[in-house]
Order: C-alpha cells, then sequence, then structure tokens
C-alpha cells in the first residue's frame, strides 16, 4: 500500500484536533505516541480467525514490530481486545464482562466477516451473535474470512493512527473516539 | 479465623473447592470451559461445559446444497479444513457413484497430508507454549508458514480453503506445486530434528508428561478416543488402513502406535505421523498422473433418498459424516461426529487424581479444537 | 461376522426387530424396550464384541424421533446400525447405554438438548451446548426462530 492511501482515512479526518495550547499538546503527543506503540492485547481467540491471529504474532509476520508485543492472559493487565472469532449467545455475556474488566483506556478490533458481522453464519444460525458491535463497541473493523495476517497489521496500524488523536485535557473527545 | 484452625486436619484435607478454567483462558485453545473440582492441589473430577461457540453447523447444513455445506465444514475443524472437505465430497461421490479422476485423488491425498502436518505443527507449537517453552510457538509457526504458502499458491487462499468440490478440486495444481513441496520436505526434515531436540528428550519436558494421564486401550475405545491419541493408547484405529480412501490404500506408510497410554505416548505418535505424512507425500508427489482435476458433475446435486456414512482420518481422530437424505437438493438431516468431542469426554476420567498443571498437559495432548467440539 | 450372520443372530436376541434398507450398513429397527438390553448383548458376548459406538445421532422424521446408534467391533471389524423411533413428541425418551458405551453420556446430553430426547438413567441430563433457559430443541424439524432463520 502506499504511503499516500494509507493516510487517506476520512473517518480518521473527522476527528482530528484543531488548536489547543502548546505544552498540552505536547504533552498529548508524547502521551499518545507511547500509548499507540505499547498496546497490549488479550488472548483471546475463540475460533479459526484466533489461528490467523497467532499467526501474525509468531515469526514471519511478527507483530511486536508495531508494539503488540505481549499476549496477555488476563483482562486487567490487556489494551486491547482483538476478537477473533464467532461470537456467540452464549460467549457474548462473557465477552462483555471480559470487556468490563479491563481498564481504560480500552480498545476493540473486531477481527474477521464473523466478529463484522457474523459472516458465514449470518444465515439460519440460532446461536449467533450478527457482528460483536451488538455487545461491545468496536474500534477497527477487519473484514475477511479469516483476514489475512497484513489485514491484521493494517488494523492495527489505524488503530494506532485512532490512539494518536487522543486528548488527556479533552476527554470528551476521548469519548467519542473510544467509546461512540 | 478461629473456627479454620480449630478445624480437625482430616476436615481441611476433605474441603473440595472449584475452580473454573475459561472460557477465556489461554491453555484451553480456545472456549472451552472447564469446572474443575480440586482437592488441594489434585484434580477430583471436572466437568466440562461447552457451547461457547456452538454455531448451530447442523441446522445450517439442512438449508444449504452440498457443495454450500463444504465451506461450513471448513469452520468445524479449521487445522484439518481440507480433510474435512474430504469427507463431504467422498460422501457426495460415493452416493451419487461418481468415479472421480486419478489425478483428483492424488492430490487430494498430498493436501490431506499436508493438513495433517500442518495441524500438529500448529499442535506441538501450543503444546509448548502450554508447557512453558516460547520457542516451540515461533518454530512450529514458522515452518507451518511454508505449508500455507504452497496452499496459497495453489488454492488462493491460507487456510480454508474449501478446495475439494463434489467430483474434484476447485481448480489445477499450480505449476510450482510440485517444486515448493519438495524444498519443503527438503527444509522440514532438517526442521523436525530441532523440534525432537527441544522436546522430545528434554528433561522437565519428560517429567512433566511421562505417566501423565494414562488412558488404557479399553477406555479409549469406550470413550470413542480416536486419531493421535487413541493410537497412543495402542489402539489401532487409523481410518486411513482400516477403510482406506483415496490413494491411502495403494501408498506404503506405517500406522504409528504406542503402547505407554500416557501424554508423552500421545505426544510421540504425533511426531512420528509427521514423518509418516511426509513419507506418504513423497511416493505421491512426483506421479501426480496427467489428466482433467474434476470429474463432470451435474449442476445440481441431488442425492438419492437414503442413508449415508462416511468415515475418514483428520488430523485429529475420526471424522464421521452421516446424512440423511429424502432426494432434494439439501440433505435432510447432517451429523458430523466429531473427533474432538469424544475426545473431551475422555478428559474427566484421564485427569482425576493428577495435579492441576498436568491438566494443561493433559488437555494439550488430547490436541482439542473447540469449534470441532461445539460445531 | 458377515450381515447374513450377523442378523440371524440379532434376530434371536430381538425376534421384533425389522431390516431398514441401507447399501453400507446393516440396518435394523428396534422396540425402544428392548434397546438396552441387546446393546448389553451386543458390547459383551464374544463373538459379537461391539465395542466401539463410532456416531450416535437424532433424526426428525416429522411423524417420529429417531436416534440411530453405529456400532463397530474392533476386533472382528464388522459393522452395524440400529435405530429406535418414537412417536411421542412431547416427551420422548429411550434407555441410555452410556453405562455400556462411555462416549454415549456427551452423545446422549448433545441429543437432548438438539432433539428434546430424554435418556432415562442418564447420570447428568442437562443440555450441552444451549443455555439451560434456552427454548425449543433446534434440530427438530418444526423449531420455529422468525427471527434468525430465514424461510426461502
Ligand atoms: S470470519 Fe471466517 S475464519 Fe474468522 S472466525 Fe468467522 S468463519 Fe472463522
Amino acid at each position: 500500500m502506499k504511503e499516500k492511501d494509507f493516510r487517506d482515512n476520512e473517518t480518521l479526518d473527522l476527528f482530528k484536533r484543531t488548536g489547543g495550547n502548546f505544552l498540552m499538546t505536547s504533552i498529548d503527543a508524547v502521551i499518545d505516541w507511547g500509548r499507540s506503540n505499547s498496546v497490549w492485547p488479550l488472548t483471546f481467540a475463540t475460533s479459526c480467525c484466533g489461528i490467523e491471529m497467532m499467526a501474525t504474532g509468531a515469526s514471519r509476520h511478527d507483530f511486536a514490530r508495531f508494539g503488540i508485543e505481549v499476549y496477555r492472559a488476563s483482562p486487567r493487565q490487556a489494551d486491547v481486545i482483538v476478537v477473533a472469532g464467532t461470537i456467540v449467545n452464549k460467549m457474548a455475556p462473557v465477552l462483555k464482562r471480559l470487556y468490563d474488566q479491563m481498564s481504560e483506556p480500552r480498545y476493540v478490533i473486531a477481527m474477521g466477516a464473523c466478529a463484522v458481522s457474523g459472516g458465514p453464519f449470518y444465515y439460519n444460525s440460532y446461536h449467533v451473535v450478527r457482528g460483536v458491535d451488538h455487545v461491545i463497541p468496536v474500534d477497527v473493523y477487519i473484514p475477511g474470512c479469516p483476514p489475512r495476517p497484513e489485514a491484521l497489521l493494517y488494523g492495527i496500524m489505524q488503530l494506532q493512527r485512532k490512539i494518536k488523536l487522543e486528548s488527556i485535557t479533552r476527554p470528551e473527545q476521548t469519548m467519542i473516539l473510544g467509546k461512540q | 479465623m478461629k473456627e479454620i484452625i480449630n478445624l480437625p486436619v482430616s476436615n481441611i484435607e476433605e474441603e473440595e473447592y472449584h475452580i473454573n478454567m475459561g472460557p477465556q483462558h489461554p491453555s484451553t485453545h480456545g472456549v472451552l470451559r472447564l469446572l474443575v473440582s480440586l482437592q488441594g492441589e489434585m484434580v477430583r473430577s471436572l466437568k466440562p461445559h461447552c457451547g461457547y461457540i456452538h454455531r448451530g453447523i447442523e441446522k445450517m447444513c439442512e438449508k444449504d446444497t452440498y457443495p454450500q455445506v463444504i465451506h461450513l465444514t471448513d469452520r468445524i475443524d479449521y487445522l484439518s479444513a481440507h480433510i474435512n472437505n474430504h469427507a463431504v465430497c467422498l460422501l457426495v461421490e460415493k452416493a451419487l457413484e461418481v468415479d472421480v479422476p486419478e489425478r483428483v485423488r492424488y492430490i487430494r491425498t498430498i493436501m490431506d497430508e499436508l493438513a495433517r502436518i500442518q495441524s500438529h505443527q500448529l499442535w506441538w507449537s501450543s503444546f509448548g507454549m502450554d508447557l512453558g517453552g516460547l520457542t516451540c510457538f515461533f518454530y512450529g509457526l514458522r515452518d507451518r508458514e511454508m505449508i500455507l504458502d504452497i496452499w496459497e499458491e495453489t488454492t488462493g487462499s491460507r487456510f480454508l480453503q474449501s478446495y475439494n468440490c463434489p467430483g474434484g478440486v476447485m481448480q489445477d495444481i499450480h505449476p510450482n506445486f510440485q517444486k515448493k513441496v519438495h524444498a519443503f520436505l527438503k527444509t522440514f526434515k532438517k526442521k523436525i530434528k530441532d523440534y525432537d531436540r527441544i522436546l522430545s528428550g528434554n528433561v522437565i519436558f519428560e517429567n512433566r508428561s511421562q505417566g501423565v494421564g494414562i488412558l488404557s486401550k479399553e477406555d479409549a475405545i469406550s470413550y470413542g478416543v480416536t486419531g493421535p491419541s487413541g493410537r497412543g493408547s495402542g489402539w489401532s484405529c487409523d481410518v486411513r488402513k482400516t477403510e482406506p480412501y483415496s490413494m491411502y490404500g495403494k501408498v506404503q506408510f506405517n500406522e504409528v502406535l504406542r503402547y505407554e497410554c500416557d501424554t508423552y505416548s500421545r505426544y510421540m505418535v504425533r511426531m512420528q505421523e509427521m514423518h509418516e505424512s511426509m513419507n506418504i507425500i513423497e511416493q505421491l508427489i512426483d506421479n501426480i498422473p496427467e489428466g482433467e482435476h474434476s470429474a463432470k458433475m451435474k449442476a445440481v446435486i441431488k442425492l438419492p433418498a437414503g442413508e449415508y456414512f462416511q468415515r475418514v482420518e483428520s488430523a485429529r481422530g475420526e471424522l464421521g459424516l452421516f446424512v440423511v437424505s429424502d432426494g432434494n437438493k439439501t440433505p435432510y438431516r447432517m451429523k458430523f461426529r466429531t473427533p474432538s468431542f469424544s475426545n473431551l469426554s475422555v478428559l474427566d476420567h484421564i485427569s482425576r487424581g493428577m495435579k492441576i498443571a498436568d491438566l494443561v498437559a493433559i488437555g494439550a495432548s488430547l490436541d482439542l479444537v473447540i469449534p470441532d467440539i461445539d460445531r | 461376522m458377515d450381515n447374513e450372520t450377523l442378523k440371524a443372530r440379532i434376530l434371536e436376541i430381538v425376534p421384533e426387530a425389522q431390516q431398514e434398507e441401507n447399501k453400507q450398513f446393516l440396518t435394523l429397527l428396534l422396540p425402544a424396550a428392548k434397546l438396552h438390553d441387546l446393546a448389553l448383548k451386543l458390547k459383551n458376548s464374544p463373538e459379537l464384541a461391539f465395542d466401539f459406538l463410532f456416531c450416535l445421532s437424532g433424526v426428525d422424521y416429522i411423524k417420529q424421533l429417531a436416534v440411530v446408534y453405529h456400532l463397530r467391533s474392533t476386533q472382528h471389524k464388522h459393522a452395524l446400525v440400529i435405530k429406535v423411533k418414537t412417536d411421542d413428541r412431547v416427551n420422548p425418551n429411550f434407555d441410555t447405554v452410556c453405562d455400556i458405551w462411555r462416549t454415549a453420556e456427551f452423545h446422549e446430553r448433545e441429543i437432548y438438548d438438539m432433539f428434546g430426547i430424554r435418556f432415562n438413567n442418564h447420570p447428568d441430563m442437562r443440555r450441552i451446548f444451549l443455555e439451560e433457559d434456552w427454548k425449543g430443541y433446534p434440530l427438530r424439524k418444526d423449531y420455529i426462530d422468525e427471527v434468525n432463520i430465514v424461510e426461502f
């Protein structure tokens, strides 16, 4: 992908900050830079997409390059939950609880068609939640069944850009960004 | 506090408490939930709670045509996706009495074996990781990428390819296919020695796995524990041998059996199986006959009314496919007898009296894939 | 043992058994009351020795509910399918075989979950996949789910 195309993201443009105090914006920049480069994911994989997530974390694709380094098994230590795989009705409350246990600021990546919309199980399945955004707010959607590791990396980069727009002085804007 | 101190010692010992492993737990390989009742550190009993990834695939199959069903079988056991596809195709071909070209059989068998190696590599990675060896994770997945590359070139997808279709395969193999498979075999033969050096001979690993989780042959049969886990108990249950399909009747390979019945023997069976799979691929890869990559099939596939059953050996064990057809283009009832479901049922039995840490090793040695349990 | 002798042998034990048409396996339809008895004999008599229950499925034939047992002998390599049916859709039940083949325990729970068929004497008759308060039995043909399942 060309740098120009990568930069071109209308949704993020909406949230671009203008103005602000010189000191505070500098502090923001530093904090956001730090935050965006150490996003720790939760080990959470329900099905097939989880294998691609593992592949992304392993030798060839290695998303440690982006600071998504340490898989955390406990939600209390994680910053981002990558919902990799189908969420069914029985799992939905558990996912909600996991999300609630994470500390702010927290982010959600919906990985794969299932997490985005129900995917292959959209029709005729009596037990699948059609999109994890019915349960928790989602920051980045990554389509694909399963998405390639490159797609996941791209999604993560988008998340990092989103984090970089946050401000500690204007939590209401963070609210828009993080919470929807 | 005082009351606790004053309790008689025996009473404290009998105290039983429950812990909840999962649904979100790194060593249950997905969203399995185990309710473990413990006495001290010993597992008294355990209750698996499934259904956290129950997607209703069997109901969906009743609404889908047979070629559509194939795409769903990929998602049941994603690590042996090719083999699951193969089962549906074999069943449809058997019911319609279609003779598939020789070339297709070769391709399918090679793909199946690649899937098996790939699945065992991933199992080895996560097994190592569960027991605390993070290196395994990187080694296993590094080598797995080579197989994914081969698949990607031919089928167009890294995994979940839905490459088989009734009557043949979706498209012909890529011209590079044979070359790449040879390259893979050459490298992996060297790399698999590393696997042995890291885990198989490791003292810590041996201590944690030998004598742990004993599953006798009778129990394996009674619980229906098939595949490498069953063969680790000395039960010769390989469908490739007992009921050969595709090319398995014509190639030479050994059914790997071990008789120690513990976690270590289940581990060794899988390690050996990777060698056997490479052996099978080697016999086939150079002699793929020329010809069509698919037999002529009708545009709409309708099975004659009746009941059909097809067994194949997936990477985890025996996959059975039971179809009741009423003559329509969709199955009337489709049942998947998935290997992991039966393998899970034995977990309670073999982990009783073990330490809680051993439970992780035992669970990993059964190689459970959770969507394969829940469907 | 080939299918003919097998059939004769089983008819000796259960004279009411009827053969059903099937190209692959010998399929016998049994009266539900004889199921547990026969199962026990199938497992324990040395010349039958059906020790491996390799598939256990429920089927909804609209008029009837059925349970299908696929059996195999690991020693003699012969296979057999037995079927039991019931007309009762409200409260169907059969005897459990999980004391004979342990793998049946989970499979029977699954059938209960999906078809609502109860198994008498089963140690733990609960739903296995769905929540306890789930309404209806999804794999029955008359299961209605207006929200999720589209009828074309
Ligand atoms: S999107 Fe596809 S690959 Fe991912 S979990 Fe769903 S079915 Fe599996």
